[in-house]
C-alpha cells in the first residue's frame, strides 16, 4: 500500500471527507460505547437521533447551533485568511459580560430602543476584545494564536471576578450569578413554549453577508489571497494589516452577538459556565464545513447535536457529559486524517513499470542509439 | 525584607516553574525539529488523567509517573501520524489535539474527580537543603522537580555538543536538504514529537501527583499554551527557556508576595497575571525580534512533502 | 568505466522526466549533460545521486552494477554533488554543514575536520573561513563549501548541476581551473549546464537530452556550435542572435541617491542607487544573487520604503506611495518567485489575473464588486494569445509547467498596459519555446512606449534585450551604460564589485568575449 500525489486536488473528497470523518467517527462512537459496557447501536442512536426525534429537541438544536454558527462564521473570515483566532471563547465570554452588565443596568428602562443597545453593546464589546488581539498582531507582531488563547484565559477570570463582585445578584443568596434579566433586553422568541430567538434569523442573515462577500467582492478575494500567500498578497498591494483588523474586529463582534444570543435568550443571567466551549467548537465546525457558507450551517447543526448528544447519554447512559468534547475532537482528527486523500491517493497494488498510465501512454519509442 | 519569606517565595517559584520547564523543554525539542505541536494542553492532561487514575488505583507512584509519561508519548503520537505521515496542517492538528486530548481526559478522569491521593513528598538532600535563600528552593523539592533539573541539563548538553543535537536542528532549518544528505526526517520529527508528548506527559503527571495531588478538568490551566511562548520567549535557546520557566513560575505565585505584604487583591484578578505577563513576553519578543533577526527554526510548521 | 546508465527512464504524473536515458563516463573524463531548461537534467542527477529512484534501467558503478538506495550509499561508493540550489544549512557554521555531510566516522573531531577544510580549500584556492554561518557567505562562497565538503571525501566522480548560474564570469574561470585540476587526478566530472560556451571550454565529451530523451553525444571540441544547438533544441527552434534596438523617449521612472537599510540580518543595504528609465527602452541589471536585487525590486514595486532619496514616476514622487497606488500610476512588477509571489498555487488563471489585474479592470470600484465573467473572457484572451498551455482559464497556477505559468504573468502584466514593467528573471527555468516567446513580448512592449528594467542572472539574455546595462553588486549600482560601451568583461568586473572598471580598458582578464554570443 502507497501514498501517491495526485495530479489534481480531487473535487469529490473535498466534499466527501467531512462525510467520511464523520462516518469513521460513528465507527470509533460505537466500538467505545461497547468497550464501556453499553449496546454501541442504542447508544448512538441516543447520542445523535433521539435528542432530535421530537420538535422541541429539534428546536432545542436550532438554540445550540445559534451561537455556534454565529461564532463559526466569523472565524471562517479569519481562517480564510489564516489569522488563527482561536480567542472566539474569550470574545465571547467577555461580550457576554459586558452585554450583561449593560442588561442589568437597563433592567429599569423602558423602550424599543433597549434591545439593540443590548445588542450592540455585546458586538461592540466582542470587537474589543478582538481588537486587542489585532493591536498585538499589527503593531508588535505578537502570534494571534498564543495571544487570543491567553485573552480567553484572561475573560474567563473577569468573568469569574465579575459574577463574584460587581454584578452578582445582591438577593441572589451568594451564588456567583447574575440577576436574571428583565423581559425588554431579551431577545424575541420566535415560537411560544420553545427557546428559539430571533437570533438564528440573524446569523442566517450574515451567513448570506459573508457568502456574497467571500465569493463576490474584491475585500473576500483580498482575504482569500491572504490565507493562501500572504507573500503574493503583500507583493499584490493588499494592505495586509487592514486586512487583518477587518477579519479580527468582524469576528469579535460574531463572538458578540453569538454571547447575546445566549445570555440574553436561553441562559438570562450571567452565569460562570455560561459558555460551552462555543468559541472551540466554532473551530471544528468552520474546518468540518470547509469553510464554505452552506458547509458551516451543516456543520453547526452536528456540532450542536454532539452537545445534545452528550446531555441525552448522561441521563439515558450514565455517561460523563463530557463525551462530547471527546466526539468533537475526534471529529476534527478523522477530518484532518482524511484530508489527506483530497491531494494524495491511496494505491494498494504493487506498482511495477508499464502499469502507471504516464509511462504507458507515452513511452513508444525505442531509446535512441549513439 | 523577611528572609523566610523570600524563601518561601523562590521555592514556590521553582515548584510552579517545573511543569512549565518539562513542556517547554519537550515543545522546544519538537519545534527545533520543525514540527509545531499546539497540543500541549492535551498532552498535559491526558499525562495528568492517566497518571492520577493509575496511582490511584495501583497504590504506586512510580506507575503512576510512567503511565503518565506513556499517555503523553502514545498521544502525541497521534497527532505525530496526521501531522507527519498524512501531512495534515500542523496548526490544525495540534488544536485537534488539544480539544480531543481535554475531552479524552475529561471524560476518563470523570470519576476521579474530587477523589484524594497523597502526594509526592518532597526529597531534602541533606547539608545543600539549609543554604540560606536557594537551599531551600533547589534542594528539598520532590523528585520530580529534580529530574526536571536532570533533563534540563541533559537537553542543554544534547543540542549544543552533540550531533544528535546538530541532525535536529539540521531537520528543522532544512527537511529537504537534510533529505537531500541522506537524513531520515519523518524519523528524527517523530522522536521528537514524542520526547515532547513524554515530557508534557511528565509535567501532567507532577501537576496531578505532586503539585496539587488530585485530578481535575482545569488542572492544566492554560500552562500548554504559557509554555508555548515560553519557547518563543527562550528564541528557542534551552538555557533561556529555565529563565523563563522560572519568571512565569514567579508570575503565577505573586499573590503569596503580596499577602506576605498585607495586600488583598481578588484571587480571579490575580489568576489572570501569568496569561498577561505571557503576552507581555511576546510583545517584548517579537518586537526585539525585528531587529535581531527571526531565530526560529526555518521550517518551523510547515508541511513536508517527502520525495522519492 | 566509471560511470554507466542504461536506459534509465522516470515518471511523474502527467509527463516523462527521463525517457531510456544511456550515459557513460570514463575516469578522469569532465563530461558534460546538456540541455534546456525542462529537458531532464536535474531528475536524472538526482537519481544517480540517488535523491530519486528511477522507475526503471540499469546503473553500474566502476563496471559493477549498482542500485542506489540513498545519497548516503551515492557517497559511500564515491559520488560527490554539488546542488543547483545549495542543499546547505544557512544558520549553521561551514563546519557543522561539512560535518553533517560526512558521517563522524569519516571526520573524527570537529577541530580536524577543521584544519582539513582549510588545508583542502587552501590546495585548491578555495580558500574559507570555516567557523563562519552559511547564510553570511556569498553564492560563490556557499558553492565553495558544496565543493570542498565533496573533495573531503574519496571522491571518484564529481557532478555539478548548473554550478555558473549564480558565478560572475571570473568565478565561472576559477571554477574551470578547479576542474581540470580535480580531473587530471583522476576524479570524473559531470558538468551539468545549458551554456554551450562553458561546455565547450571545459568539457571532453557531451550527451546531449531533450525532452527528457538522449538526442546526441558529441565531442565539444570536434562539434560545431549549431550542430549542438540543434541536438539540444530541435529543429524547429531558432535562438535569437539579437533583437532590434530600442528608441529611448520620456523618463518614466527616477531613482535618486536611494538609501535603504536591511530590514533583518538576511537583507542587504541599498547605498546610492541612481537609475533612469526610459520610455522604449530597455535596461538590463546583472547581479549575482543576494546582492540587493530583491531588495531594489521591493523598493520600485512599494513594498520597502526608502530611508532617504528620490523616488518619481513621471516627475511626481512616488516614495511615499503603496503598492496600490503605483501600479495605478502603470508600474507593473514580474517578480522572480512565479509560485511564490507572483502567483498564487491554488487559484485559477482567473484568479490570478485578478491578483495585479483589479487596479485597472475585473473591478467595480467604489463597491469592489467583482466581475467575474469578464475577467474569466480576458483570462481566455492571454491564454490564447500568449499561447500557454493550460486547460482553460480555471486551471491552477500549480498546474501549469514553469514556463507557461511566466508567459501568462507577463502576459498578464502587458496586457495592462504597463508604462513601466519591472521584470525580475524572466525566464529563469523556462524552456527555451517560451523564453523566446517571453523576449518577443518584452520587445514589442518596449517599442509601444514603455520602460523596462530587466534584472537577471542570465548575461546572454542581457546583451539579447537591453539597451542600456549595469550590474548591481552588494547593494549598490555600477555605472548605466549603453550595451556597445560594456563588453563581457567589463559587465564582469561590475559584478564583483569593481565599478571603476571602464570600456576604455584593454581587459587584463583572458576572457573570450564572443562567447556570450556562442550559440
Amino acid at each position: 500500500m502507497r501514498i501517491e500525489k495526485r495530479l489534481h486536488d480531487s473535487k469529490v473528497m473535498l466534499y466527501a471527507s467531512p462525510l467520511l470523518a464523520l462516518l469513521l467517527t460513528l465507527l470509533s462512537g460505537a466500538l467505545m460505547f461497547a468497550l464501556l459496557g453499553r449496546a454501541p447501536l442504542h447508544s448512538l442512536y441516543i447520542f445523535f437521533i433521539a435528542p432530535v426525534s421530537e420538535l422541541y429537541g429539534l428546536s432545542e438544536l436550532v438554540v445550540k447551533v445559534t451561537p455556534l454558527l454565529l461564532c463559526a462564521i466569523g472565524l471562517t473570515l479569519c481562517f480564510k485568511a489564516k489569522i488563527w483566532n482561536i480567542g472566539a471563547e474569550g470574545q465571547f465570554v467577555f461580550a457576554a459580560m459586558i452585554g450583561g452588565a449593560v442588561s442589568l443596568q437597563l433592567s429599569e428602562s423602558q423602550g424599543f430602543w433597549v434591545l439593540p443597545t443590548v445588542i450592540i453593546s455585546g458586538a461592540l464589546a466582542g470587537m474589543a476584545w478582538a481588537a486587542i488581539a489585532a493591536l498585538l498582531l499589527t503593531r508588535f507582531g505578537a502570534n494571534e494564536i498564543l495571544t487570543t488563547i491567553m485573552l480567553n484565559y484572561i475573560a474567563v477570570n473577569l468573568l469569574l471576578w465579575g459574577v463574584h463582585g460587581p454584578l452578582k445578584d445582591p438577593n441572589g443568596m451568594n451564588f456567583p450569578e447574575s440577576a436574571l434579566f428583565a423581559a425588554q433586553t431579551m431577545l424575541p422568541v420566535l415560537f411560544d413554549d420553545y427557546r428559539v430567538t430571533i437570533a438564528i434569523l440573524i446569523a442566517l442573515f450574515m451567513l448570506v453577508v459573508i457568502w456574497v462577500l467571500l465569493g463576490r467582492t474584491l475585500l473576500g478575494f483580498q482575504l482569500r489571497v491572504m490565507g493562501e500567500n500572504h507573500n503574493a498578497a503583500r507583493f499584490a498591494g493588499f494592505k495586509s494589516n487592514a486586512l487583518i483588523w477587518f477579519v479580527l474586529l468582524f469576528s469579535g463582534a460574531m463572538a458578540g452577538l453569538a454571547a447575546v444570543s445566549e445570555i440574553n435568550g436561553p441562559v438570562g443571567q450571567l452565569i460562570p459556565t455560561l459558555s460551552l466551549g462555543y468559541g472551540y467548537a466554532a473551530i471544528i465546525v468552520v474546518f468540518m464545513g470547509r469553510m464554505h457558507p452552506l458547509g458551516i450551517l451543516l456543520a453547526s447543526f452536528l456540532l450542536g447535536l454532539t452537545y445534545l448528544g452528550g446531555e441525552m447519554s448522561q441521563m439515558e447512559l450514565e455517561l460523563p457529559k463530557s463525551i462530547t468534547g471527546l466526539f468533537q475532537g475526534m471529529l476534527l482528527f478523522y477530518l484532518l486524517a482524511c484530508d489527506l486523500l483530497i491531494g494524495y491517493r491511496v494505491v494498494f497494488s504493487n506498482r511495477t513499470l508499464g502499469k502507471h498510465p504516464a509511462i504507458a501512454a507515452a513511452v513508444s519509442t525505442p531509446p535512441v542509439s549513439q | 525584607m523577611d528572609i523566610h519569606l523570600l524563601e518561601n517565595v523562590l521555592f514556590a517559584m521553582v515548584r510552579t516553574g517545573t511543569p512549565l520547564l518539562l513542556v517547554a523543554l519537550g515543545a522546544m525539542m519538537s519545534e527545533r525539529a520543525g514540527v509545531l505541536n499546539l497540543g500541549q494542553e492535551g498532552m498535559i492532561l491526558v499525562g495528568a488523567v492517566c497518571g492520577f487514575i493509575v496511582a490511584y488505583t495501583s497504590h504506586n507512584m512510580g506507575f503512576g509517573i510512567l503511565a503518565g509519561v506513556i499517555g503523553g508519548a502514545l498521544v502525541s503520537l497521534l497527532f505525530g501520524f496526521i501531522a507527519l505521515t498524512l501531512i495534515a496542517n500542523q496548526v490544525a492538528t495540534g488544536l485537534a489535539l488539544t480539544i480531543f486530548g481535554t475531552g479524552l481526559s475529561a471524560f476518563v478522569g470523570a470519576g476521579y474527580v474530587g477523589q484524594s491521593l497523597i502526594g509526592l513528598a518532597p526529597l531534602e538532600i541533606p547539608l545543600l537543603s539549609k543554604i540560606p535563600l536557594i537551599g531551600k528552593a533547589l534542594f528539598a523539592q520532590d523528585i520530580l522537580v529534580y529530574l526536571a533539573f536532570v533533563l534540563f541539563a541533559g537537553i542543554f548538553v544534547v543540542m549544543r555538543y552533540t550531533r544528535w543535537g546538530l541532525i535536529i536542528r539540521a531537520v528543522g532549518e532544512n527537511p529537504e536538504v537534510a533529505h537531500a544528505l541522506g537524513y531520515k526526517v519523518l524519523l528524527v520529527r517523530y522522536c521528537a514529537i514524542m520526547f515532547g508528548g513524554a515530557m508534557a506527559g511528565l509535567a501532567g503527571v507532577y501537576l496531578s501527583l505532586a503539585y496539587t495531588p488530585m485530578w481535575s478538568e482545569g488542572i492544566a490551566a492554560g500552562r500548554g499554551w504559557i509554555a508555548l511562548a515560553l519557547v518563543v520567549f527562550a528564541s528557542w535557546r534551552t538555557e533561556r527557556i529555565l529563565l523563563g520557566a522560572w519568571l512565569f513560575g514567579f508570575a503565577s505565585i505573586l499573590h503569596l508576595l503580596l499577602q506576605g505584604y498585607g495586600y488583598e487583591i481578588s484571587p480571579n484578578l490575580l489568576a489572570m497575571l501569568p496569561y498577561i505577563v505571557t503576552i507581555l513576553v511576546l510583545v517584548m519578543m517579537m518586537t526585539r525580534k525585528q531587529g535581531q533577526g527571526n531565530f526560529a527554526p526555518r521550517s518551523l510548521g510547515q508541511p513536508y512533502y517527502p520525495q522519492r | 568505466m566509471r560511470l554507466e546508465l542504461l536506459s534509465v527512464t522516470k515518471a511523474y504524473p502527467g509527463c516523462i522526466a527521463n525517457d531510456a536515458v544511456s550515459l557513460k563516463v570514463e575516469p578522469g573524463e569532465i563530461h558534460a549533460l546538456l540541455g534546456e531548461n525542462g529537458a531532464g537534467k536535474s531528475t536524472l542527477m538526482k537519481m544517480i545521486y540517488g535523491v530519486v529512484k528511477p522507475d526503471s534501467g540499469q546503473m553500474t558503478w566502476n563496471d559493477r552494477e549498482v542500485v542506489i538506495s540513498g545519497p548516503a550509499q551515492a557517497r559511500q561508493l564515491g559520488m560527490g554533488m554539488v546542488f543547483q540550489h545549495f542543499s546547505l544549512f544557512e544558520t549553521l557554521t561551514v563546519t557543522e554543514n561539512i560535518a553533517l555531510y560526512l558521517t563522524p566516522a569519516e571526520y573524527g573531531t570537529m577541530a580536524l575536520l577543521r584544519e582539513r577544510i582549510v588545508a583542502v580549500g587552501e590546495e585548491y584556492g578555495l580558500a574559507i573561513n570555516p567557523d563562519r554561518l552559511v547564510h553570511t557567505l556569498s553564492v560563490g562562497e556557499q558553492q565553495r563549501v558544496e565543493i570542498i565538503r565533496c573533495l573531503l571525501q574519496d571522491i571518484q566522480l564529481l557532478i555539478l548541476d548548473e554550478p555558473t548560474a549564480v558565478l560572475t564570469p571570473p568565478e565561472v574561470d576559477q571554477l574551470i581551473q578547479v576542474l581540470k585540476k580535480l580531473a587530471r587526478k583522476g576524479c570524473s566530472i559531470l558538468f551539468i549546464s545549458h551554456k554551450l560556451h562553458e561546455v565547450n571550454a571545459l568539457c571532453d565529451r557531451a550527451t546531449i537530452l531533450r525532452g527528457g530523451k538522449v538526442t546526441g553525444t558529441c565531442i565539444p571540441s570536434e562539434t560545431s556550435a549549431s550542430q549542438m544547438a540543434r541536438l539540444m533544441l530541435g529543429n524547429e527552434l531558432e535562438l535569437q542572435d539579437s533583437m532590434p534596438a530600442g528608441n529611448a523617449g520620456a523618463t518614466r521612472l527616477t531613482l535618486n541617491k536611494i538609501d535603504v537599510k536591511p530590514r533583518d540580518t538576511f537583507g542587504i543595504h541599498l547605498r546610492d542607487i541612481a537609475l533612469t528609465l526610459n520610455a522604449g527602452e530597455i535596461l538590463g541589471l546583472a547581479g549575482v544573487a543576494g546582492n540587493g536585487q530583491d531588495e531594489l525590486v521591493d523598493l520600485i514595486n512599494g513594498e520597502l520604503f526608502p530611508d532617504s532619496g528620490e523616488l518619481s514616476f513621471d516627475g511626481k514622487s512616488i516614495a511615499k506611495l503603496g503598492v496600490q497606488a503605483r501600479r495605478k500610476l502603470g508600474l507593473g512588477v514580474v517578480p522572480a518567485d512565479r509560485i511564490g509571489r507572483g502567483a498564487v498555487a491554488n487559484m485559477t488563471l482567473i484568479e490570478n489575473d485578478l491578483l495585479t489585474g483589479y487596479v485597472t479592470h475585473g473591478v467595480k470600484p467604489g463597491i469592489n464588486w467583482v466581475s467575474w465573467g469578464g475577467l474569466r473572457k480576458r483570462a481566455a484572451e492571454i491564454i490564447a494569445q500568449y499561447k500557454v498551455k493550460a486547460t482553460g482559464p480555471e486551471a491552477t497556477a500549480r498546474s501549469l509547467s514553469g514556463g507557461n505559468l511566466q508567459k501568462f504573468i507577463i502576459g498578464r502584466e502587458v496586457a495592462q498596459n504597463p508604462k513601466v514593467l519591472v521584470c525580475f528573471h524572466p525566464t529563469w527555468g523556462v524552456d527555451v519555446g517560451a523564453a523566446n516567446l517571453i523576449h518577443q513580448q518584452l520587445i514589442a512592449l518596449r517599442d509601444s512606449g514603455a520602460a523596462i528594467l530587466i534584472i537577471s542572472e542570465d548575461l546572454d539574455e542581457l546583451y539579447l534585450l537591453a539597451d542600456k546595462l549595469g550590474a548591481i553588486c552588494g547593494g549598490q549600482l555600477s555605472p548605466i551604460r549603453a550595451k556597445a560601451e560594456v563588453p563581457l568583461a567589463i559587465l564582469g568586473q561590475w559584478m564583483t564589485g569593481e565599478f571603476d572598471a571602464v570600456a576604455t580598458q584593454t581587459n587584463s582578464s583572458n576572457m573570450n568575449v564572443e562567447a556570450a554570443h556562442a550559440h
